[in-house]
């Protein structure tokens, strides 16, 4: 029999407990052989205790404090031998200074949890009322990384490729007509089910609003007027970074939620699909002085909070405290975690909330040079993670086009939203704007190319997309805060009636509204992305802020399936589109020059007649542009000749396609004009355009491919 | 119902045939079982649950541990897993990982 090895050892005893000094890194909870390896951080604390539970119980079996030689420098580190690691819950009691205002909040009458906790417990089950009177609420614990991923790994599908759909965990199955079995609804299990519906729609990439574990009775209420428990329901308050929701899995209650999370991506990777999470780290769900302790606070809340000279939380996530995120202890931790996810479970990329937030110093001051956007930029780990930022925070920092990127970012293009929504709603003379904004806003990102543009209508801030033309003002009463939340500026038009209506006209209407930005958006080069349910107008009743909602405000409805079946169908084939058709993406900006002597230049501008644009005219409404498909991949790639005119008049207008070399002729894929199914055609099945001219309808896009 | 666990091998096949809720306190038991199989070298696992009434997590550690253990050219069959053992199996994926059947089929598994 070999030798044990010396360092499994007990060297220390606390009531009847084997221990000996533990492993300052990495920090958290570690097997090793034996025991379990704790490690924990605090610079200004002066005593720590190991709090452990079995699970479930209310009250510990055992505190054991850290002995003076087990703490190695500012780390708290111990092993513990004997325990058995699926029965166990664990938290920390911090002792130090009660001094707020100089940034100091312990108190050791709490029980916190480690930031590092890769399994969380107290909230297995959606919805569950908690106890109350619990002196532990969220409660860490151990997993095992042994997940079978058979070869499974993180796609690498190029960014120029990515169609992103956002959604939410929950929202998408948890209505009964998902056909999902009731205990998977709303779970990482149902999204498997469903696997096949993104297939058909074409998306390539999902992109999943919070799944870190978050509780979704913060700030929980019942709506006065309704009756009905608003929860924290989006999520965007992060618990514990290291932990996939446990509520989010049908699993849950059996703590199996990571496993059930790497099913997920592990179905999702083999059938092609990319997934991307919506990662918080610009605050906690401490909130601000009033907060509960649940972790960073009562561990060294000067480290991990950015605080005023008075010691109050700086509030630049508008939610009540501010993650320190450029301290190094901070940024660590972020990497730390960010590098866990995408080695463990495989992620393919990240998109970081309010991000210009992990730009500010300490002292909230943005920096110009973030060392945490730099190192996450450079990290080996991350080296083929997609890092996207929503480039501004709730301080008035707006970095769209600014932000700090080291040829490695890309942003949500809120300009490009702006945009499009305008001029899709006609209003004149965005011309100029729109080619930019097709070509992957070039006047913003000219050293960055296209695929730092993440392009999108809508996204779960906002109006969906059918609410966009249902509505000219946010109705977010349900909210139950006087309708004074959500957006004002969100450039929407009703179509002729605020909200639903039998009127068959102004349904049509919208139906092509809808037709006009889903077209416009799959033929700009950048990155699409769409929101759940758009595809089949999916509608939150004209609310444009429905964080707090677990009903149909959020839920996607699958009977629209059926009844939205001429969207779908849109949907499905312009995204088909887009994918046949390289010119649409490209890694590099158009140079609207023939550069490679082709005859033709890789993009051209036209207004109703051929290279007639009219970039003065502050009336217009109409553009078109065309691509030369022999510039794909910068040449590398043959493809179709493109042309889209867009017609934004309420009018019919009359537009020229230019001439096509000899041989060719134009084809038409889409009218939005044209009642479904002929408003848009497959691929080798698209009719013959006698001609060059075209008569576009009123508010409506058409696009000819050229073969 | 207290847990069991019951090891047969014949024919290089070898059983095991489990009762009761199997979670972390009799986890070790099962463990016990599959390494008893391994050490025999049985070219198939069979597992059969259908008096299995829970299994925690703790159980499906095991079973992954199974997976591992017996390796790549073992393969492992579940045999009547009720619904309360199965959605778990199949939710967190693990029935790519082995071969799941309603009722113990010996033209498939002793063939």
């Amino acid at each position: 029999m070999p030798d044990q090895r010396i360092d499994t050892y007990p060297t220390h005893q606390y009531q009847g407990f084997d221990l000996r000094p533990g492993r300052p890194l990495p920090f958290g909870a570690s097997l090793v052989p034996g025991g379990i390896n704790f490690s924990i951080y605090s610079s200004a604390a002066t005593s720590c205790t190991l709090v452990l539970f079995h699970k479930h119980e209310r009250e510990p079996f055992i505190e054991i404090p850290f002995f003076d030689e087990f703490r190695i420098g500012d780390v708290y580190a111990m092993t513990v031998f004997g325990l058995n690691w699926e029965e166990v819950e664990y938290g920390y009691r911090m002792d130090g200074p009660w001094d707020p205002s100089n940034g100091y909040r312990f108190d050791q009458t709490r029980i916190l949890m480690d930031p590092y906790a890769r399994l969380i417990g107290g909230r297995e089950v959606w919805g569950t009322d908690p106890d109350w009177s619990d002196i532990y609420h969220h409660r860490a614990r151990l997993v095992a990384d042994d997940f079978d991923w058979e070869h499974d790994k993180p796609l690498e599908t190029p960014i120029e490729d990515l169609i992103v759909y956002e959604m939410h965990v929950r929202s998408f199955t948890a209505h009964e007509s998902s056909g999902v079995s009731k205990r998977a609804r709303g779970t990482f299990a149902g999204i498997v089910d469903k696997i096949p519906y993104l297939k058909d729609l074409g998306v390539n990439c999902v992109e999943l609003l919070p799944v870190y574990e978050f509780d979704e009775f913060e700030n929980s209420r019942v709506n006065d007027q309704t009756g009905e428990r608003l929860y924290n329901y989006w999520g965007y308050s992060t618990v514990g970074f290291f932990a996939p929701k446990a509520g989010y899995a049908a699993t849950g209650k059996f703590n199996m939620q990571v496993d059930e999370f790497k099913n997920l991506v592990k179905q999702l990777h083999a059938a092609g699909i990319e997934i991307i999470l919506d990662v918080v780290f610009n605050h906690t769900a401490e909130g601000n002085e009033q907060g509960p302790y649940i972790s960073f606070r009562g561990l060294d809340n000067k480290t991990y909070y950015m605080l005023t000279p008075e010691g109050y939380y700086f509030n630049f996530s508008g939610t009540g405290n501010t993650l320190n995120c450029n301290h190094p202890i901070v940024r660590n931790m972020v990497l730390d975690c960010l590098r866990y996810w995408a080695a463990e479970f495989h992620i393919d990329g990240f998109r970081f909330d309010l991000a210009s937030i992990l730009g500010r110093a300490p002292n909230g001051a943005p920096l110009s040079n973030p060392p945490l956007l730099e190192q996450l930029a450079h990290d080996p780990i991350l080296a083929h993670c997609k890092l996207i930022a929503e480039a501004w925070d709730a301080g008035g920092l707006y970095q769209v086009g600014s932000f700090p990127a080291y040829n490695r970012w890309a942003e949500w293009n809120g300009k490009y939203r702006d945009g499009i929504r305008k001029f899709v709603k006609g209003e004149p003379g965005l011309v100029g704007e729109v080619a930019q904004l097709i070509q992957g806003s070039p006047n913003m990102y000219a050293s960055r190319g296209p695929t730092a543009s993440i392009n999108f209508i809508t996204a779960h801030d906002g109006f969906t997309l059918m609410d966009l033309v249902s509505y000219n003002d946010k109705h977010n009463w349900a909210n139950g805060e006087n309708n004074n939340d959500g957006a004002n500026d969100n450039n929407s038009w009703n179509c002729g009636w605020e909200g639903e209506t039998e009127d068959p006209g102004i349904n049509a209407l919208r139906r092509r509204q809808i037709k006009n930005f889903a077209a416009i958006l799959m033929v700009s080069q950048g990155i699409p992305m769409f929101l759940m349910g758009d595809e089949v107008g999916r509608t939150q009743q004209g609310n444009n802020n429905t964080y707090c909602h677990d009903n149909l405000l959020n839920w996607f409805d699958w009977a629209q399936v059926e009844k939205a079946g001429d969207l779908l169908h849109f949907f499905q084939n312009v995204v088909a589109f887009r994918s046949a058709h390289p010119i649409l993406r490209n890694r590099f900006f158009l140079s609207g020059s023939d550069y490679l002597g082709l005859g033709v230049p890789d993009i051209t501008f036209h207004g109703t007649q051929p290279w007639q644009p009219n970039w003065s005219d502050g009336s217009a409404r109409t553009l078109a542009f065309m691509l030369n498909g022999d510039y794909a991949r910068g040449g590398a790639v043959r493809d179709d000749f493109i042309y889209v005119a867009m017609n934004m008049y309420w009018d019919a207008v009359h537009f020229t396609a230019p001439p096509l070399p000899a041989g060719m002729r134009w084809h038409v894929a889409v009218n939005t004009a044209m009642p479904s199914p002929q408003d848009i055609w497959a691929k080798g099945a698209e009719p013959v355009l006698d001609g060059g001219e075209i008569l576009l309808g009123g508010r409506s896009v058409v696009i000819l491919v050229g073969r | 119902m207290a847990f069991d666990a019951k090891l047969e091998i014949a024919n290089g096949i070898g059983k095991i045939t489990l009762s009761g809720e199997l979670d972390a306190s009799v986890a070790g038991d099962f463990r016990t079982k599959i390494e008893e199989a391994a050490a025999q070298k049985v070219s198939k696992l069979v597992l059969i649950l259908d008096a299995l009434e829970y299994m925690s997590s703790a159980g499906l550690r095991t079973l992954v541990f199974a997976k591992q253990k017996m390796g790549q050219g073992v393969k492992i069959y579940v045999v009547g897993a009720t619904e309360a053992v199965s959605e778990p199996i199949k939710q967190t994926g693990f029935h790519y990982s082995v071969i799941m059947m309603d009722t113990y089929d010996p033209g498939v598994i002793e063939a």
